[in-house]
């Protein structure tokens, strides 16, 4: 099994720590992982994107030009990684802000209006965690329990407290995430 | 029990630092390298192994830290990115003349000048080729995994110690900023005062009655006594060449050889796996040092391949070197990006193909 991912929105979506999440949840199911930052002068507001791989091979290139699945919270990267689905891939997205939608007939189109839902749940902070949980419930590749883990080793031990808010993010994801 | 942990290149060489005993890291805050002090001031060292981590006033002052820490036989470290880096040879070879063992960490970025804070290969030459003045080399190691940033740190440091001579660990950003598994190992205790005295007969360590007094310095103003002193680091270098490592992917049947270091080999790896499937015999020499060079496994290979194809995120620099290594048997073709631009794995296979 290799699941070669991209994730990409605005800074301060919650992007890298998303992937960050799904590398540790891959490390806790003996998984070999890799996440390779986009990295620069970003900002809140500005891009940001991480490329996740989880194997049960040794990983060569962190660097990829197609993935099988992609993860797109916002206009700029929609536009930049529709492309870059291979063939028969996945590609979720937040309809929130987006005005030209994917149009791609040979892959797999999931809508997951996790901001809209995040909002009326007053857990504008997590939103990305429902993402996460409707990707889980599309690539059932890590249990919600090494995700978990995965949040416990990501999170300072401050913010342990919110881990079941987190949770319970996660299973609305996996119920809001509806095939286009 | 060895620790299992998800991190950074940049962390994962921080980390292996406190395990290997290092006595004091002097650094230099520039990204994409930053990481480095960022964790070492978190992880305190020098409330629990005594190491010293000192963020300095810059690059030049670390590396001269350096110079006085080594010359007392201290494990010392500093690390930068490109721009830094240039700044320390002066202090480079200052410590290669005195012969001096310290360990310098480059997680280089594009350039030239300031350049760019994207990852590139093209400090290849300063790092192998001599990079500050006088008649010198480095022994040089090129992590391509977050592994390897870390489990090159005790190797340095063994190799800088046993030659007396400085050694760099080349990485570059996509290495220092990735995150991946790091199976961590056991912590070595840094060397006591004693056990320096004893190793490092050289060092500064206070000058005992039955003993001469020990002279750390670069300057020998007597040009055949000069000269003497760089005949003896040249035979140093020659007897380094015993320290080659490098890794051969799928060559035994490979009909095209790709020569890639670092971040730029572990992208080659997935051209392999790809050209593989389309029935393209393709395999991959990683050179993991890269002083010394494999110059003599690549002149084999040479004679079984129909060419060789060198990458690098640079506009070209060990591409020299192999082709030096090949001695003209076969054509030696070069695919670069640089500037803090990334090739893919797809991009290079369809240059390998206009090549067949």
């Amino acid at each position: 099994m290799t699941e070669e991912i991209i994730i990409a929105g605005f800074g301060g979506q919650g992007v890298l720590m998303m992937g960050k999440i799904i590398a540790y949840a891959g490390i806790m199911q003996n998984y070999e992982v890799s996440w390779m930052p986009s990295y620069g002068p970003e900002m809140r507001g500005g891009t940001a994107n991480v490329t996740v791989i989880v194997s049960d091979e040794r990983i060569s290139s962190p660097i990829l030009n197609e993935y099988d699945t992609a993860i797109i919270l916002n206009q700029p990267s929609l536009d930049k990684f529709e492309k870059t689905v291979k063939p028969g891939g996945i590609l979720i997205y937040d309809p929130n802000g987006i005005l030209r939608h994917p149009e791609r007939k040979d892959i797999s189109i999931y809508k997951i209006p996790a901001t809209e839902e995040a909002a009326k749940l007053g857990l504008t902070k997590i939103f990305n965690m429902m993402v996460l949980g409707g990707f889980l419930k599309i690539k059932p590749i890590l249990s919600v329990e090494s995700v978990i883990k995965g949040i416990e080793k990501s999170l300072p031990k401050r913010h342990h407290k919110l881990i079941p808010q987190n949770k319970e993010a996660i299973l609305k994801g996996m119920e809001i995430i509806k095939l286009v | 029990m060895s620790e299992v942990k998800l991190m950074k290149g940049n962390e994962a060489f921080a980390e292996a630092l406190i395990r290997a005993g290092t006595d004091a890291y002097f650094g230099y805050p520039i990204t994409p390298q930053s990481e480095v002090v960022e964790y070492l001031m978190s992880q305190k060292p020098y409330e629990t192994t005594g190491m010293v981590v000192l963020q300095c006033e810059s690059e030049v002052a670390a590396i001269n830290m350096c110079y006085g820490g080594a010359g007392a036989g201290f494990k010392v470290a500093t690390s930068s990115s490109s721009p830094g880096i240039s700044l320390k040879q002066e202090g480079i070879s200052y410590l290669a003349g005195a012969e001096l063992p310290a360990l310098i960490l480059n997680v280089a970025r594009g350039g030239p000048g300031l350049g760019t804070i994207q990852p590139a290969q093209s400090d290849y030459f300063q790092a192998t080729k001599g990079g500050g003045h006088g008649d010198y080399r480095l022994f040089v190691l090129a992590p391509s995994s977050v592994q390897e940033m870390a489990d090159f740190v005790p190797l340095a440091f063994d190799v800088a110690f046993k030659y007396r001579n400085p050694a760099m660990i080349l990485s570059d950003g996509i290495i220092g900023q990735m995150m991946e598994k790091v199976t961590l190992f056991e912590p070595i205790p840094r060397r006591s005062l004693e056990q320096i005295e004893k190793e490092c007969p050289w060092a500064t360590t206070g000058k005992k009655p039955n003993r001469e007094r020990n002279i750390i310095t670069s300057l020998d103003l007597d040009p055949i006594s000069q000269e003497k002193h760089v005949m003896k680091l040249k035979e140093k270098y020659e007897k380094m060449q015993a320290e080659l490592r490098y890794e051969e992917i799928n060559t035994d049947d490979a009909e095209y050889l790709i020569v890639a270091y670092g971040s730029s080999a572990r992208i080659c790896h997935k051209v392999v796996s790809i050209a593989r499937k389309q029935g393209l015999k393709v395999g991959l020499l990683r050179p993991i040092t890269l002083f010394p060079f494999p110059y003599k496994r690549i002149n084999e290979l040479a004679n079984k391949v129909k060419h060789i194809l060198v990458t690098e995120l640079s506009l070209g620099q060990m591409v020299e070197d192999v082709k030096l290594a090949v001695e003209g048997k076969v054509p030696v073709y070069f695919y670069g990006r640089t500037g803090g631009a990334i090739y893919t794995p797809v991009e290079i296979l369809e240059y390998l193909k206009t090549k067949l």
